[in-house]
């Protein structure tokens, strides 16, 4: 059996002839069905592709279009801001941004980290990568480094086809060309974040990278950001962009014109020095802001390109805190500065007539106590009225005034000018300072109110805290007559389209009564009598000629006074001294600015911050009149 | 004819229709290289270089006769199977071991059996009655088994099938009976589940993709969707010669190797694509007929199966490229770039005008 088998799969011709002719037709036979079965294959095969060619034709044209067009989003360019001259203060420059679309990157940590062979990355990039791309759909590209260098620039181009889906993509940085001089008030934009976008229209974002954190930046966002635009453009597999099929361009964002000139603000800054303090000078016509200074500032620009985490925490732990902006957040004793609004109190109230005068022995005694509340001239300064009680400063006077008027009608009278509310500037983060009352010291504190704390309230010391700003804007109210505005930086704005920059006003908050202008006047004379008269506190920054100062110094207490010490700025440690105050305004007779100034720990207000006024009183009247 | 050729010179014995079909085709195939490569025309180059050594070889072998090829067989055969088992040991290859390192060029073994198999089914048959009985068919059985498992475990399924069907072929054409092909048709049916537990996992995944491709539509599912978006998005008449964007915004992966067709089909249209499948079809049915006027078994069986295993080709090329088929490494026969296909095709070719030439020949 096996062996049979064997021959019979292995033998050469063990089986009887084949016929040939009979298999060659069994062949034809087999041949031509499998012919047949070609053509009902091909046939089916075909039907396959008119399925797909013909019927389903114009689904598949709109996948093959969606494939390779995309709708990307374009960033309308930020408005620009100058100052009131027209001096550009927030520019844009053209420069490169690295850019990875998820979608098109298999494993960007990966490629991040690859990356960095040619782009000096911040340390943490692929956390902020990792965030960045949550607020993002897979197809956005996610923006990885900012402003890069040339040399990032062109050695990543070389390797690029490495690199699928990631790309060098030009765009504009916003740049501030006076660095910290203006930061406090221009504030920077940064990298949007999630919070951001829970503030603005996130669909308007889409292809924004910064938005305004702080400042003007910040709260005129909505008007210098713009609407964005579409584009249709062709990519190829990778993501990268070939041509453009369609746009819709985007409206740029408005060009604010702010009232600061940049002269006054640099006169401020460099009278300053290197001290810390903060500077605000208003038009008292109008309102608008000439200039807004707080000492020490930052250079806001490193915060545009992304600041790294040590950057920061320097900044943030500098002395002096220079992240504070004091003008707008720093709250002060008042002190001195307060007594012209509290003469006028005393006069409109009828609690004091110009004629009354108050003798000062250099103590104050509240009637059944022992304890003295003293004057700054020991042995006092004798038989003086309002003019010189304003012009030598005496507490004496105003003592007997503020005890005669009683806390709570001082509190309504100095609340009409500002003192513990926000002024309603057009920033953030404003501090609303604190004016006592009764109902003020219950509801802080759930205690009631004492005499003594009247008087020194009078002189401004005590509870009282107000900001630069509020100085500053209380004395416009003062001496334009009553109009309080909410001051404005904004002076203008120019909306894309508009020929021409259209003027924002400061709006009036409140129109402060006037009984009788001729109470206005005396008060305003002893102020002129501050840097004028005889005995005048600021005597050593009169001008020897045309136009006229009127002023009034101030000393914030740091430390409380122990009876009638008196501290000696010389011999004081510097943390130890008193801020030095000093609200001013020019000219005279017909004011153009008005000043308050904070020297802090600069010990006396006429000596430190005074000349600090004058110097930026000086760099404004000294310009030509704008147009 | 007319001698204008010295006498010792003879006129080279070949299918002037078979000829011409297949030059029109590669033509064909270059144009659309040309548009598939991105208009490089070193692809091109190459292709036409590598289609010129494949008509070599066709002429080579056109004029060996086909008893001498017959005598080969057995030998091509052992040498086939000695290379798989070499390959199974020495293999080089990034994920699966198919190809062989010569240290001149590399090559995969399995191309010599896509002509070793319905060779040595042939060679076995001929001179054996047919239809052939049981016992023939379990021989012949095992002579296509043998290399179909050293294939299908490097692991090349889509090869190892393909060559199977080779050999299933020559069978059939040799007038296999109906009960066992439908016995043979049953058993393939009920191992189908079987097969899935020794697949590779990549494998799986590709017939998962096949059944659902929009399930993972930017990974395994991409090649099948996006060469419909390619074929479909074509039309009737096509966007026309370069102006493919599916293929040259590089959606189509494997534009220019295995995927071809899509790039064919997106930029002449149906038009194109009926046009294309005539010329296979006519290719087909000249084989059958050589097939069909041969005077041996052998030269029969070889050739009917040469002209239908790559009309299988085409339509398991066609069938991926629309996604009626599962993605399996198949290219289009002539058309598709490179590998070593274009020569083991043109050598088939070869030997179909082998035997067209000598079918005076009584031997």
């Amino acid at each position: 059996m096996s062996h049979r088998l064997g021959k019979r799969i292995l033998g050469k011709s063990s089986q009887p002839l084949k016929d040939q002719a009979l298999e060659g037709s069994g062949f034809a036979r087999r041949a031509m069905i499998s012919f047949a079965l070609v053509l009902v294959a091909i046939v089916l095969l075909s039907l396959r592709y008119v399925y797909l060619q013909v019927i389903s034709h114009d689904e598949f044209t709109t996948r093959s279009i969606n494939n390779r067009v995309r709708v990307v989003p374009v960033a309308p360019n930020r408005g620009l801001i100058y100052d009131r001259r027209g001096r550009p203060i927030a520019q844009n420059l053209p420069a490169y941004r690295l850019e990875l679309i998820p979608e098109k990157v298999e494993n960007p940590q990966e490629t991040i980290l690859a990356l960095g062979e040619f782009i000096d990355f911040p340390d943490d990039v692929v956390e902020r990568f990792q965030r960045a791309r949550k607020q993002r759909r897979v197809f956005d590209s996610v923006p990885l480094k900012f402003s890069l260098s040339g040399e990032e620039v062109a050695r990543f181009v070389v390797d690029r086809h490495r690199f699928p889906g990631v790309d060098v993509v030009p765009y504009l940085a916003r740049y501030y060309p006076y660095g910290e001089l203006l930061t406090h008030v221009l504030g920077y934009v940064g990298r949007l974040d999630e919070n951001d976008l829970q503030r603005v229209d996130a669909g308007n974002y889409r292809g924004t990278t910064h938005i305004g954190k702080t400042g003007i930046e910040r709260y005129y966002e909505h008007e210098l950001h713009g609407v964005s635009g579409v584009e249709k453009i062709e990519t190829n597999v990778q993501g990268r962009r070939l041509r453009v099929l369609d746009r819709q361009d985007p409206v740029h964002g408005d060009d604010l014109i702010l009232s600061l000139d940049v002269l006054v603000q640099q006169a401020a800054w460099d009278a300053l020095g290197d001290r810390a303090g903060a500077v605000v000078a208003i038009d008292p016509n109008d309102g608008s802001v000439l200039a807004m200074v707080s000492k020490p500032a930052f250079d806001a620009n490193a915060f545009v390109r992304g600041i790294s985490g040590k950057d920061y925490r320097a900044i943030l732990n500098a002395p002096n805190r220079p992240l504070f902006n004091r003008a707008l957040q720093g709250g002060y004793g008042p002190g001195s500065t307060i007594k012209p609004f509290v003469g006028l109190a005393g006069l409109e109230l009828g609690v004091v007539t110009p004629e009354k005068r108050v003798f000062s022995t250099g103590k104050f005694f509240l009637p059944g106590q022992e304890r003295p509340y003293h004057d700054w001239k020991p042995g006092g300064h004798g038989w003086v009225d309002i003019y010189g009680a304003l012009e030598q400063s005496v507490n004496t006077y105003f003592y007997q005034l503020s005890l005669d008027m009683g806390i709570d009608r001082m509190h309504d009278y100095l609340s009409r000018f500002g003192f513990g509310s926000r002024t309603g500037l057009d920033l953030l983060g404003e501090n609303p300072g604190v004016l006592p009352s009764r109902q003020w010291k219950r509801g802080r504190y759930g205690q009631p109110w004492y005499p003594g704390e009247t008087i020194i309230a009078g002189i401004g010391q005590g509870f009282n805290v107000a900001t630069p700003l509020q100085l500053a804007n209380a004395l416009a109210t003062l001496v334009n007559g009553g109009t309080r505005f909410a001051p404005r930086l904004l002076f203008a704005a120019k909306s894309a389209g508009d020929g021409q920059a259209q003027r924002r006003h400061a709006p009036v908050v409140q129109q402060v009564p006037v009984k009788d202008p001729a109470n206005w006047d005396v008060v305003r004379e002893g102020m002129r009598r501050v840097v004028h008269g005889v005995k005048g506190t600021a005597r050593a920054i009169r001008p020897e000629s045309g136009f006229q100062i009127a002023g009034k110094s101030g000393t914030a207490q740091v430390v409380a006074q122990v009876d009638g010490e008196k501290q000696n700025a010389r011999t004081t440690s510097r943390r130890l001294r008193h801020h030095a105050l000093f609200i001013a305004y020019a000219p005279f007779r017909n004011p153009g600015i008005v000043v308050a100034v904070v020297v802090e720990h600069g010990g006396g207000g006429s000596a430190e911050a005074a000349p600090v006024a004058r110097a930026v009183i000086d760099s404004w009247l000294n310009q030509e009149p704008l147009r | 004819m007319k001698r204008v050729l010295p006498g010792w010179v003879k006129w080279p014995r070949l299918d002037f229709p078979l000829l011409v079909s297949l030059l029109l085709l590669m033509g064909f195939g270059l144009l659309v290289l040309y548009s598939a490569s991105g208009q490089d025309m070193s692809v091109v180059y190459r292709q036409a270089i590598r289609l010129a050594v494949g008509l070599a070889v066709m002429l080579l072998l056109s004029q060996v006769p086909p008893h001498i090829l017959r005598l080969w067989t057995p030998w091509l055969y052992s040498l086939g199977m000695v290379l798989l088992l070499a390959t199974w040991f020495f293999g080089v290859g990034r994920s699966t071991s198919r190809w062989l390192d010569l240290g001149l060029f590399r090559f995969q073994p399995s191309e010599i059996m896509k002509l070793g198999i319905p060779m040595m089914v042939a060679w076995y048959l001929h001179p054996r009655r047919l239809p052939p009985d049981l016992l023939n068919m379990l021989v012949s059985i095992a002579i296509v088994l043998a290399p179909v498992l050293l294939i299908a475990q490097q692991p090349d399924l889509g090869t190892s099938l393909l060559v199977a069907a080779s050999g299933g072929l020559t069978l059939f054409l040799a007038g296999m009976r109906w009960r066992f092909i439908l016995v043979a048709a049953g058993l393939a049916a009920a191992a189908a589940p079987a097969l899935w537990f020794v697949m590779h996992e990549y494998q799986r995944n590709r017939v998962r993709t096949f059944l659902d491709p929009e399930s993972d539509p930017l990974g395994s599912g991409w090649n099948i969707i996006q060469s419909k978006i390619a074929v479909g998005s074509g039309g009737i008449l096509g966007k026309g010669w370069l102006n493919g964007t599916q293929s040259n915004l590089e959606f189509i992966p494997e534009r220019h190797t295995d995927f071809i067709l899509a790039v064919l089909s997106e930029e002449f249209g149906l038009v194109g694509v009926l046009a294309l499948f005539t010329v296979y079809v006519y290719i087909t049915g000249r084989g059958l007929y050589i097939a069909s006027n041969a005077r041996n078994t052998y030269a029969r069986l070889l050739a009917g199966s040469l002209s239908l295993t790559f009309f299988v080709y085409v339509l398991v090329n066609g069938g991926m490229v629309s996604g009626t088929l599962p993605v399996v490494g198949v290219p289009l026969p002539l058309v598709s770039y490179g590998g070593t296909s274009i020569v083991t095709l043109l050598a088939g070719f070869g030997i179909l005008m082998s035997i067209y030439g000598h079918r005076n020949f009584i031997r």
